[in-house]
């Protein structure tokens, strides 16, 4: 730091910088050089990334980021977040400020080509809803023909309510908003009819009213919006240290591994996958350029992928949320990690 | 002739009458109404509508204010209470976010066991601006030095800063006290030395780094004085050649060596953990310091009457003010990287603070052209008939005098800008105004809350802003005195 | 600095040192120097581009420009639509950028200058009222103005629904319904119309074409005929009597255009959600309007204070000393004199609102840095062609009112003999 900070400093006074963190190349030595992995994050979203009166994060795109410092650095604390805007996130990943970019962000076939991103997995199936005052007697998005309705400029959520609105042959006027903070203040005060978001974001925003009771959610879900972290195109190493790290996670779950019994199933679990996950049996962790044992780490940094689930956003917590479309394969849910071999 | 007349007449007063009280109307209270409020249609009307809008504003937001909650742990908790105490539907201020979060408007993310080491560097910048900014009167310096001290010392003992650092802060304060009575001139030295105290305090590591980039200009300005006399123009190109070297390839090195034979280090805090108002000043205060040098020299340029360099300086002068601060920020953090060598990456309050620095040199070259401007012709022609160069004539007679005329208008930069830096939350920093309260909201606890952090973060801006203005209209009034 | 030709019989033969050491040839190879740094400097800056550009395997292409855009937009001056392309909608928000800084400084200047006026006005209480108005927008960050102006505008207004129903509000005058989106008013129909002419998609009312005509056209009359007004007292000491024609001119041809064409109010109604039939000016724009006006207006006032307060004091009371009266005074006689001190700041208080206005989007009024330097550039990934060109629309907006100020500010300067 010393030393960025000086060569700031020296770069602002001769106009000369000298060399940084590189934006290319290596992520894996860069991040265990630098003993700190830079993960960028939402700068506050209910459930998913936020500060305490502390400072320290907490959430489900926080839990991705510990995981992955478990498992390269044996220390979920040694995460840096740098939080990003919507506007900036691309730009802070493709230029080397971050590391990995674990924010709520949509896997888009842009996104992937054009932006040269690469989507390491998915650890969010969310998708585009609509909340409405109860009082307004509606009960179909289908009925909100010629409503005012609010929604965060930037996003993609903006172009899917063009385009649902389009396909629908309705009209509607948007109440555009910079951030979620000025859409509930808008919404509550009656400024738009409907407020639209991810559907996450919307049980959040709602378990927090007054009287949660008043507003219901909409049933269409016109968009899908999956979420996962993102790392640069071309580093494919680092690529597959996320992926898997994400999949360990998951998998953990499926097998019945958990932060409470792992040290347990460590040493006595008769499933070869257990096995290989922990690095009891094989060398999975060699292939990837980590030890053995890193996935039994990322796993015991926050819990596998359901205590996740339930810790940060689950129907236990204020904000809710169902399983749904994130539960196991073997649940009714999508969440499938591919096989450990 | 007066007895004469006395006796002419038959009766004429010869004491004076004592003057006869006012008419009620005219007396008192009464009077000062009827001048003051009543003295028309037009100023009655004013004062009818001035009751008004008080009226309405007090209407409105008093019964709000005074079901302030202050002792609650999340929004709920506070609903509950103003519920309870003055029923159903009643609505009040949650002040519980700020009772909690303070800290987090303030400082942002730094260390909580570190912030006796802002708190300092704020006293300090006290003590390092007041032989400069209040170098004429010793009362008003006197003045300044104890409140602002005793300020640093009150936000030290709300911040709970370990006992020892408020021991030397009193210590540090007495002593610029003594010296500010006893030798004034002395408080420049370390004006000087500030920046260098105040870089290591606040991002910690090794002292002898930003050291060694003050002594990088000590080493220049030696490289100017060893050019021999009859090459006295290489002077300048010599002592830029050889700060540089020193910037580039010894600095470090020394720096290094140095610290391993004396260690000063200080815990290092990230850029990234700073935020709230603590984010706000640094940028703000090293933003107007750098950039009042880059202004000097634009406005020299500005004026100067060779053509392509007067050419550059307007371009330049005229671009960053024709475009606004955000679209520079913008390029701080999403253009900056493409314009610098590939792989250089250094952190994004520094990109901001070089925006910001070169956003506000051009407003600053535009206030010192106005102070150049107003400097009598007179003052440039007797430079020249004294025989003195150029920059002698700059250095010694020009700027001191157009400088302190361009006070008041530096002041009012300086609060523009520290207005302006509520702009880089829209770049993703916490900023007092978006960030923190953004992040503060993203806590279960305290979604939904809106106004009152807007309300806190408002009055502090209010409170420092107001404060500066103050300052530069006494200079102004002080200033117009002079001139007479 | 002054030309002094040279005395001598012939000037030395050239040495190289004399580069640095003759007056003459010094400050060309300082400028020599500095441009050679400067140049070498943009080259370094555009080289680095190029390099981190193939790096990252991208270019510098504004394409992008010409393809879809996909987004809404809400307040809109010319017609566009979300399948229009990324120029249409930077041009929505450049002229959505023009118009609310427009309306700004119109409004800015006519609050600065009664707040001016009215602070060293000897109401005590409205002259104390002003002054703190001043002290408050001046000192807080107009980021925070414009978010509170907002939701105030969103929480004390009703909903367009509270027009509805059993205890329906009624219509402000029965024409206006302010509600917290938008505020509803009529809007003008002719029963003949002339129709419209057709500028691609811009569609323009002959009617509105033909009153803006007649207009210009009784601004121009006023001016001759309160021209030959003056040349008649001049010749003969009686100003013939002038007004009803100047009112006339005024008045006649709106009023002809209202009976011949048979105009009327649409007044709003509510269908559905929202009302429909009048025009619907966005809270967003207001709000922001409303912000920047305040904003800008506390600093106005300050340089109105100043301007009047730099007139010499012996001016008024030579002005009360011929009889004039305290608000002739003031217009006659100290507010002239007090223009030359306030156009040149008053001229960068305008570029500042223009360039406030960038925070638009805090409230979501699209603005240019709104669509193209917000969506367009999130959309599309470009956001060095994104914000360059916004930077550039910028400054040409700023160099063109400059421009046009300057101008001005030449006029009403004091012509020094």
């Amino acid at each position: 730091m010393t030393r960025s900070v000086f060569i700031g400093a020296t770069a602002a006074a001769a106009m000369l910088a000298g060399a940084g963190y590189a934006a290319e190349g290596d992520t894996l030595a860069d991040v265990t050089g630098r003993d700190q992995l830079i993960c960028g994050v939402n700068a506050g979203l209910v459930g998913f990334a936020s500060p305490d009166a502390n400072g320290n994060w907490t959430g489900f795109d926080i839990a991705v980021c510990k995981a992955i410092a478990a498992a390269v650095l044996s220390d979920p604390a040694k995460v840096k977040y740098v939080p990003t805007t919507g506007q900036t996130r691309f730009t802070a990943l493709a230029s080397g400020e971050v590391d990995v970019l674990a924010r709520n962000s949509t896997w888009t076939f842009s996104r992937d080509t054009d932006l040269t991103l690469d989507f390491a997995g998915i650890n969010y199936y969310d998708g585009q809803g609509f909340m409405v005052p109860r009082s307004l007697g509606v009960s179909s998005a289908k009925e909100l023909d010629g409503a005012t309705i609010c929604v965060q400029t930037g996003t993609t959520t903006e172009l899917n309510l063009a385009d649902y609105f389009n396909a629908n042959n309705m009209s509607y006027q948007p109440v555009n908003i910079d951030s979620n903070a000025e859409g509930e203040q808008q919404y509550m005060a009656g400024a738009c009819d409907a407020y639209t978001t991810d559907a996450s974001g919307l049980a959040a925003t709602r378990a927090a009213f007054a009287s949660p009771s008043d507003h219901i959610i909409l049933p269409e879900i016109i968009s899908k919006e999956p979420l996962g972290p993102v790392v640069r195109h071309g580093d494919n190493n680092w690529g597959d240290i996320v992926r898997w790290t994400l999949y360990a996670l998951i998998a953990a779950e499926e097998y019945g591994v958990t932060s409470a019994n792992i040290e347990e199933l460590a040493s006595n679990s008769e499933n070869p996958e257990v096995q290989r996950l922990l690095g009891t049996t094989g060398d999975l962790g060699a292939m990837i350029g980590l030890d053995a044992e890193w996935a039994k780490r990322a796993i015991k940094a926050g819990g596998n992928y359901g205590e996740i689930f339930a810790k940060t956003i689950g129907e236990e917590t204020p904000i809710g949320l169902a399983r749904g479309l994130n539960a196991q394969w073997t649940q009714g849910g999508l969440m499938y990690a591919m096989p450990f071999r | 002739m007066s007895e004469m007349h006395a006796e002419s007449v038959a009766y004429v007063r010869d004491t004076m009458l004592p003057p006869a009280a006012p008419p009620n109307q005219q007396l008192g209270a009464l009077r000062w109404l009827r001048v003051n409020l009543f003295s028309g249609w037009f100023n009655t009307v004013l004062t009818l509508l001035g009751l008004g809008i008080i009226w309405f504003l007090f209407d409105h937001f008093w019964p709000w204010l005074s079901h302030s909650v202050w002792k609650a742990d999340s929004v709920q908790e506070c609903r509950e209470i103003i519920a309870a105490r003055y029923g159903e539907g009643a609505t009040g201020g949650c002040f519980g976010v700020i009772r909690e979060r303070w800290h987090q408007y303030l400082f942002g993310f730094y260390p909580r066991a570190e912030y006796w080491r802002p708190l300092m560097t704020l006293g300090l910048l006290f003590i390092a601006i007041t032989p400069v900014l209040f170098s004429v009167n010793p009362a008003i310096r006197r003045w300044v030095l104890a409140v602002t001290g005793l300020i640093t010392l009150l936000l030290m003992g709300v911040a709970e800063v370990p006992d020892w650092a408020v021991l030397l802060m009193w210590a540090l304060i007495g002593t610029a006290l003594l010296l500010g009575e006893y030798a004034p001139q002395r408080l420049l030295i370390f004006t000087l030395f500030y920046p260098v105290v105040g870089v290591w305090f606040l991002w910690g590591g090794s002292l002898w780094f930003p050291l060694m980039l003050l002594a990088g200009f000590g080493v220049g300005y030696l490289a100017t004085r060893l050019v021999p006399p009859r090459h006295a123009g290489l002077a300048l190109p010599a002592g830029i050649a050889a700060a540089l070297i020193w910037w580039l390839f010894l600095a470090g090195p020394v720096a290094g060596l140095l610290g391993d034979l004396a260690p000063a280090r200080l815990r290092v805090i990230d850029s990234n953990e700073f935020g709230g108002f603590l984010l706000a000043m640094v940028i703000g205060v090293s933003g107007i310091a750098m950039s009042l040098p880059l202004g000097i020299v634009l406005a020299l340029a500005r004026r100067s009457d060779m053509f392509l360099i007067h050419v550059f300086a307007v371009i330049f002068i005229e671009f960053i003010r024709g475009v606004p601060l955000i679209t520079l920020l913008f390029v701080a953090s999403l253009l900056l990287n493409y314009f610098l060598p590939p792989g250089t990456n250094f952190d994004i309050i520094l990109r901001v603070i070089i925006m910001v620095t070169i956003f506000a040199a051009a407003y600053m070259a535009e206030v010192i052209r106005g102070g150049l401007a107003a400097l009598p012709r007179g003052q440039f022609e007797a430079a020249d008939a004294l025989g003195l160069n150029y920059w002698q004539a700059q250095r010694l007679i020009v700027l001191p005098q157009a400088l302190k005329i361009s006070i008041p208008g530096i002041v009012g930069t300086f609060i523009g800008m520290f207005k302006d830096t509520t702009l880089v939350g829209l770049i993703g920093l916490f900023d007092p105004l978006k960030g923190i309260s953004d992040f503060v909201r993203s806590n279960f606890a305290w979604k939904g809350i809106y106004w009152e952090p807007f309300i806190f973060v408002g009055a502090i801006f209010f409170v420092i802003c107001f404060s500066m203005s103050r300052y530069s209209m006494y200079l102004e009034r002080r200033l117009s005195r002079e001139h007479r | 600095m002054t030309d002094r030709a040279p005395a001598g019989p012939a000037s030395p033969p050239f040495r190289p040192s004399m580069l640095i050491y003759d007056r003459r040839y010094r400050s060309m190879t300082f400028q020599v120097i500095v441009f050679i740094i400067v140049m070498s400097l943009v080259w370094w800056l555009i080289g680095n581009t190029i390099t981190n550009l193939e790096n990252l395997g991208k270019d510098i292409d504004f394409r992008f420009l010409f393809s879809r855009a996909g987004y809404d937009i809400p307040q809109q001056l010319i017609p566009y639509d979300n399948d229009d392309s990324h120029l249409r909608a930077a041009v929505i928000g450049l002229l959505n950028t023009l118009f609310v800084s427009f309306l700004g400084c119109i409004a800015a200047t006519f609050l600065g200058v009664a707040v001016g006026v009215l602070r060293l006005s000897n109401n005590w209480l409205f002259a104390r009222l002003m002054t703190i108005y001043v002290e408050i927008f001046r000192n807080i960050p107009l980021l925070l103005w414009i978010l509170i102006i907002f939701a105030i505008f969103t929480e004390i207004s009703p909903a367009p629904r509270a027009y509805r129903g059993e205890d329906a509000q009624n219509l402000f005058l029965g024409l206006i319904a302010p509600t917290n989106r938008y505020t509803s008013i009529p809007g003008i129909v002719a029963e003949h119309s002339p129709g419209v002419l057709q500028i691609g998609r811009i569609a323009i009312p002959w009617l509105a074409i033909l009153f803006l005509g007649l207009l210009a056209l009784a601004v121009v009359l006023r001016r001759w005929i309160n021209a030959r007004a003056q040349r008649v007292q001049n010749r003969t000491g009686r100003r013939p009597t002038t007004w009803w024609i100047n009112l006339a001119l005024f008045v006649v041809p709106p009023v002809a255009i209202w009976l011949i064409f048979g105009l009327r109010l649409t007044v709003p109604e509510l269908t559905g959600f929202n009302f429909s039939g009048g025009i619907n000016v966005d809270n967003s724009l207001v709000a922001l309007w409303l912000a920047l006006t305040l904003y800008t207006g506390a600093f106005i006032a300050e340089i109105v204070r100043a301007g009047i307060l730099a007139v010499s004091k012996g001016q008024s009371e030579a002005s009360f000393a011929l009889g004039l009266r305290p608000n002739r005074t003031m217009n006659l006689v100290i507010l002239p004199q007090a223009l030359r001190v306030i156009v040149p700041p008053l001229i960068s208080q305008y570029l500042n609102l223009t360039k406030n206005s960038s925070l638009a989007i805090a409230v979501g009024y699209m603005d240019l840095r709104g669509t193209l330097g917000g969506t367009t550039v999130n959309q599309t990934g470009r956001e060095l062609e994104g914000i360059l060109l916004m930077m550039l629309v910028y400054l040409a907006v700023s160099l063109m009112i400059s421009g046009v100020m300057n101008i001005y500010n030449s006029r009403v300067k004091l012509k020094e003999r």
